[in-house]
């Protein structure tokens, strides 16, 4: 369904130091600086496929997203999507997508969102039946009757989300784009936008594929992640794989009932020690969390635990060190 | 061609959203007109030769222009097409399956006629109703009043297409504020908005029939007051319909151009 091969996207930009000299020095000779956005990218993605595309700011996320939604021209390299190339054949492609940037809208300010979907119905030229099929779907689905016929501007951050999504599956495409679809929601719409992502992909077949720095709408919706950094592709694969590959630290707090000696763990380093709290480091190659809780058990009268990994923007902080790129 | 429709009808209604607008437009436009108005009763009253406009025409002329406001002002631009540019958010006009030129056109086009539609029926009737000095005639004759209607449409497509260019350089220079200067400002004075080209000296009249400008006013509400008529009328609409054409072929390989070299940053 989705080829990308060897993608390279460069953009040149404007390099200066501060200062007012240096400022008057660039209007007569310009220092340009390459920042290779996408180096050599590629991965393929099948029929219906949830993907979750991640990384940290600037690692090319974007950038990839808008190559394949025909937005961007790469400088080289090729890219197939049901049998188009997005920058080339874009009026026809873009039919057969759905995108969803979440920093922007694509719906009207001033006007009531109806009327912004009734223009898309023109716009994609959907037949009025299915127009009205898919509207009533969606506005079930993702709860929207009750601010349909409000205008943008008075409507909440979450109904926003929800009317983006809606808007960009009215003309039923194959491919959802969603670019931080869960940017800035509280957690009951966040909650309901997953979930009808995941209804959506697997009632229509939908092939989706998301970008977020939000670790949880990982969890929640997809198995498969490409980790991009840097403009290189990382890691494909699960994010559990990331975890065993990447990081092998835990970070485990555990409250107890009044114990005043620490409590010393085999292969874990004891970060802090209150008399009722307490906080481990541990190298999952040492010990595991279920052997750490047992010993503790065995000292302690446990009221609550958390472990925690470490997040996946610091794993790639690290790889970044790591890899001095 | 539905989906420019429905553009048009959506910029439409988004126009006729904002009522008090409109109303305070009206009131804004009575008061330019009157300040006009008593200017060149000034200039007229201490003129020692006949003026080349005639009082009546002239007084038209202002309260015409005033009416019609919302076609002719080149620097009045889409607020959200050119924050979209800078901003980024013509990402999903690219994703869209149309013409980009096409549509923004008759986004442009739209946009003006909702602002003429809802301000121009109080300023005609009540003017017309003023003290003699101060009234503004009705058309020279049902030729005339044609010839007006029809000019002043081709004034709309040709400020639309004029307008087009601030939006292609706004592309480049991703600030909508030179552009829409530049622009703006020359326009107003080549058109015959800040002094009526009857009144210029004949030398710069003739110079200004070399731009496109001039028949976006200066025709239309001659025309009206018969001022220009006859085969002279028609040459001068067969000149206004060629810029049209001329400048939506140039603008639309211009558009193309710019599209290809966009890159929008960020998230």
């Amino acid at each position: 369904m989705i080829t990308v091969q060897h993608i390279h996207k460069t953009f040149r930009v404007v390099k200066r130091g501060k200062g007012a000299k240096a400022a008057l020095a660039s209007l007569f000779h310009r220092e340009y600086k390459e920042v290779h956005a996408l180096d050599d990218v590629s991965f393929h993605i099948g029929d219906g496929e949830i993907v979750g595309y991640i990384g940290p700011n600037g690692a090319g996320k974007s950038t990839t997203i808008k190559v394949m939604s025909g937005i961007l021209v790469p400088d080289a390299g090729a890219c197939e999507i049901m049998g188009f190339t997005p920058w080339k054949q874009r009026r026809d492609y873009v039919k057969h997508i759905g995108v969803v940037f979440g920093q922007r809208t694509q719906l009207w300010w001033d006007v009531p969102i109806a009327d912004s979907f009734d223009l898309l119905k023109d716009v994609y030229k959907i037949p009025a039946d299915s127009y009205r099929q898919t509207l009533n779907l969606l506005t079930e689905t993702l709860d929207l009757a009750e601010f349909l016929h409000t205008p943008l501007r008075q409507v909440s951050l979450g109904q926003r989300m929800r009317a983006e999504i809606a808007a960009s599956l009215l003309h039923s495409p194959q491919i959802l784009f969603l670019d931080e679809p869960t940017i800035g929601l509280d957690a009951v719409s966040k909650l309901a936008v997953r979930k009808f992502i995941k209804t959506i992909n697997a009632e229509r077949k939908l092939t989706v594929i998301l970008t977020t720095h939000d670790q949880n709408d990982i969890e929640a919706l997809t198995d498969r992640i490409l980790l991009i950094g840097k403009g290189k592709i990382l890691h494909d694969g699960s994010m559990a794989a990331i975890k065993q590959r990447f990081d092998r630290r835990r970070t485990l707090t555990v409250t107890f009932a009044q114990h005043e000696t620490p409590v010393v763990l085999a292969g874990a380093d004891l970060a802090s020690w209150s008399g009722e709290r307490a906080v481990y480091r541990l190298d999952t190659d040492q010990t595991t969390v279920s052997a750490a809780l047992s010993d503790l058990g065995r000292e302690l009268n446990i009221l609550d635990m958390t472990s925690e990994s470490t997040p996946v923007e610091e794993i790639i902080a690290g790889l970044y060190q790591e890899h001095g790129i | 061609m539905r989906q420019y429709a429905a553009l048009f009808k959506m910029r439409l209604i988004a126009g006729f959203q904002y009522r008090a607008a409109a109303w305070a437009g009206v009131a804004t436009q009575f008061a330019f007109g009157f300040v006009f108005i008593l200017t060149y009763d000034a200039f007229y009253r201490s003129s020692a030769q006949e003026p080349p406009m005639p009082w009546e025409d002239l007084v038209t002329y202002l309260w015409l222009q005033q009416a019609f406001l919302a076609i002719i002002m080149l620097w009045w631009q889409d607020g959200e097409l050119l924050s979209g540019i800078t901003d980024g958010h013509v990402a999903y006009e690219l994703c869209r399956p149309y013409d980009m030129y096409a549509v923004w056109y008759a986004r442009l086009v739209a946009l003006r006629l909702s602002s003429v539609l809802l301000r121009c029926g109080p300023i005609l009737i009540i003017t017309v109703f003023l003290p003699a000095r101060w009234r503004m005639h009705l058309p020279a004759g049902p030729k005339a009043a044609a010839l007006f209607l029809l000019s002043l449409a081709l004034s709309l497509l040709l400020v639309a297409a004029v307008s087009m260019f601030v939006y292609i350089l706004t592309f480049i220079t991703l600030s909508p504020v030179g552009a829409r200067l530049i622009i703006g400002i020359a326009s107003e004075f080549l058109q015959g908005s800040v002094i009526p080209i009857p009144l210029m000296p004949k030398p710069l009249q003739q110079v200004l029939n070399f731009f496109p400008f001039r028949y976006a006013v200066d025709l239309p509400f001659r025309l009206y007051s018969g001022n220009i008529a006859g085969s002279d009328a028609l040459v001068q609409l067969g000149i206004q319909l060629a810029w049209v054409v001329g400048l939506v072929l140039l603008g639309y390989w211009a558009f193309g151009r710019v599209l290809k070299k966009v890159v929008i940053q960020g998230g």
